[in-house]
């Protein structure tokens, strides 16, 4: 069992109503969160949606306007950042350009009046763990970005804090690069079992490296949850929407029962049959989504009539791994439906401007209220 | 700066060297050896030259450098006699050290204001700097012999300090401010100050605030993090203001001579009245070249310091 699923889990970080104020502006809004031991937490958003904001809170550079914060019990809310057990990893990097790889990631144990000796065991442990014993001499300058990234890290890990803050850590590096550094870093993740809280906007990077994520938007939290059951159950249409692309019908409930709704759709042309629990009353107005992956099409009608439509192929799309279909139904609405290229283009039925069914399971559409 | 600038056009060379191709405008990257042999290097060349000769009254008071010695013989005389009588006059040497005792502590108090202001201005909000730059500059849109008449007038027995003490009732009779060195380095300083300013200004703005962030969240403290980074990260700005202040103030002539009257003699002083007074234009020269050594010295000095710390 996942801690944040065990009742009797102690949560680690504990976030509790944190809100910032620039002025007038609310960057942050009663965010509230519970983060365990050892997990890798990311927060998800967009551009100016508080992330970054709370991530400063937690940091200790910006001082909440409510709310407080506690690591391992303590409360940190009012402590400096200095006399903080966090650590963060700057989205920059911000290596000290006049010291050597070595003395950057001596800093802050420098600063702990620890023996010299110790230093230098802990300094050339870390330098080992992101393999760059060599480097020790070099100054940031005389590096790549893929190494200062690493150099970055060890630094901000090598005071073994209680909790690691990740701004952007990814962003400036190439896409190919940036693949290889996901495992990496939640590799010596695992390996160094401290807590991680990750800021990106990057949803691929989020669902990959992550134990859980919240999806912030104007700087309140829309959903947390491990990156399956995000993507899977998304609670809203924004959510929805953010994560992976989706097909949304609007519709009113016709039917409900213990186990399932039916949703008249004239957007969808059909009555849709969606797996559900929970008390929805008849008549209200709902939308339902689809993962494109989920949607399957035929050029003959598939042998049950629910969930079922039909439309014609405006644009294939060929992305290598898989093709995406754009169908337009009766409605006017535009259905993404993906496939996985097992053939080859040529040799498929389906062509541009083709009549198909799409079709898909009851228990693949996700009822949305809101 | 003669090794500086060699430097500099070795640089350029370099660089057209590798750019053969794409062919910078020819003309501007010659425009700085016209103006270097225009203006610096014909000018130091004729100092030198007119340092080697005899006083002589005639016009121009020396004699030439080059002499028929018969109707077919020439010959080149050069005079040393000005250098031996630099070496054995002590007068000239303790004018010489109380020019570099005087720049060097301008530069040194010029280090200290400058610095905290300079920092002062890169902590305030954008809209303040700019102000705050603004007031910095400002002064020095009125003629600098004014600003120094000023000083002047502030401080004389007439002055406005004396008279406001007196009104106060703290003095009874005015006091002798001018006439000395402290007065003389409180003006340089008040002069050159925004020249230290400046280049600090420029490193501290350049320093990401990110760096000082990780400093923080590092464990070091407030005083820590500027003690480790903003000091060694503004260095390039501190001894660039250095040079700046020190440099002129070094040569500085208008305000030893309005400020301290006869109490201090500055080289720059010397080299005046060398000329003007004594109309003896070769020691003149010669006291000219010492000093252009003397710094020379004093910066081949720090360059081989800095090549002894980065063998090490």
């Amino acid at each position: 069992m996942e801690p944040w699923q065990d009742p009797n889990a102690e949560p680690y970080i504990q976030i509790e109503s944190i809100s910032k104020k620039y002025g007038s502006v609310e960057a942050v809004r009663n965010v509230s969160l519970s983060i365990y031991k050892g997990e890798l937490f990311s927060l998800l958003g967009g551009s100016g949606c508080g992330k970054s904001s709370l991530l400063r809170v937690l940091a200790g550079f910006e001082t909440p306007t409510s709310g407080r914060v506690l690591v391992d019990g303590v409360d940190i809310t009012d402590k400096p950042p200095y006399e903080r057990p966090v650590n963060m990893m700057f989205q920059s990097y911000a290596l000290f350009p006049h010291m050597t790889v070595y003395k950057n990631i001596a800093f802050g144990l420098k600063q702990e009046s620890l023996p010299k000796s110790v230093i230098y065991e802990r300094v050339m442990e870390s330098l080992e763990l992101i393999q760059m014993t060599q480097f020790a001499n070099r100054k940031p300058q005389q590096l790549s970005g893929g190494q200062r990234q690493r150099v970055a890290l060890a630094r901000s890990i090598v005071k073994r804090p209680k909790l690691l803050l990740l701004d952007e850590p990814l962003a400036a590096l190439d896409k190919r690069l940036r693949e290889q550094t996901q495992f990496e870093l939640v590799n010596i993740q695992e390996r160094v079992g401290i807590t991680f809280i990750l800021v990106t906007h990057d949803q691929e990077e989020a669902m990959t490296m992550s134990s859980r994520m919240a999806i912030m938007e104007d700087g309140r939290i829309r959903q947390v949850g491990a990156p399956h059951d995000v993507y899977e159950f998304p609670n809203s249409r924004f959510v929805a929407e953010f994560i992976g692309s989706m097909n949304i019908f609007d519709g009113v409930v016709v039917e409900e029962a213990q186990d399932h709704v039916i949703v008249d759709s004239p957007e969808a042309g059909c009555s849709i049959l969606t797996t559900h629990v929970g008390a929805i009353p008849i008549g209200a107005n709902v939308s339902v989504a689809i993962r494109p992956e989920k949607v399957m099409m035929s050029k003959t009608p598939p042998a049950e009539g629910r969930n079922c439509t039909k439309g014609i192929v405006r644009e294939i799309a060929y992305l290598g791994d898989i093709s995406i279909y754009y169908v337009e139904l009766s409605s006017g609405k535009h259905i993404q439906s993906s496939l996985p290229n097992l053939l080859r283009l040529s040799e498929r039925n389906v062509k541009w401007d083709d009549e198909v069914y799409l079709f898909w399971r009851a228990e693949n559409g996700v009822l949305l209220t809101v | 700066m003669l090794k500086l600038l060699f430097k500099k056009f070795q640089h350029i060379k370099k660089q057209k060297a590798l750019e053969s191709k794409l062919q910078a405008p020819s003309l501007l990257l010659f425009f700085p050896y016209i103006w270097s042999i225009l203006f610096f290097l014909i000018p130091t060349i004729l100092v030198i030259k007119i340092s080697l000769a005899k006083s002589f009254i005639s016009l121009p008071p020396f004699t030439p450098l080059i002499q028929g010695i018969s109707d077919y013989f020439w010959g080149v005389y050069l005079y040393f006699g000005n250098y031996i009588t630099l070496f054995t006059d002590s007068f000239y040497f303790s004018a010489l050290l109380s020019s570099f005792v005087l720049a060097g502590s301008s530069t040194i108090i010029c280090l200290f204001i400058g610095y905290s202001m300079a920092y002062a201005v890169c902590r305030a909000s954008k809209r303040v700097q700019i102000i705050l730059i603004l007031l910095i500059v400002l002064p020095f849109v009125t003629s600098f012999l004014i600003r120094v008449y000023a000083w002047m007038s502030l401080l004389n027995s007439q002055g406005a300090l004396n008279v406001l003490l007196t009104k106060i009732g703290l003095i009874s009779a005015p006091i002798h401010f001018l006439d000395n060195n402290y007065v003389v380095c409180l003006v340089m300083v008040y002069c050159y100050l925004p020249f230290m300013i400046m280049p600090i200004y420029a490193a501290l703005d350049k320093i990401e605030n990110s760096l000082i962030e990780a400093s923080l969240d590092l464990g070091a403290s407030q005083w820590q993090s500027f003690w480790h980074i903003t000091v060694p990260l503004s260095i390039p700005g501190v001894m660039a203001g250095c040079t700046l202040v020190f440099v002129p103030s070094l040569g500085e002539f208008v305000i030893p001579e309005l400020i301290g009257g006869a109490r201090t003699m500055t080289i720059g002083q010397t080299i005046w009245g060398e000329f003007f007074q004594n109309r003896d234009w070769p020691l003149a020269c010669s006291i000219a070249v010492l000093m252009m050594c003397s710094f020379v010295f004093c910066a081949l000095l720090s360059k081989m310091k800095g090549v002894l710390l980065k063998n090490k």
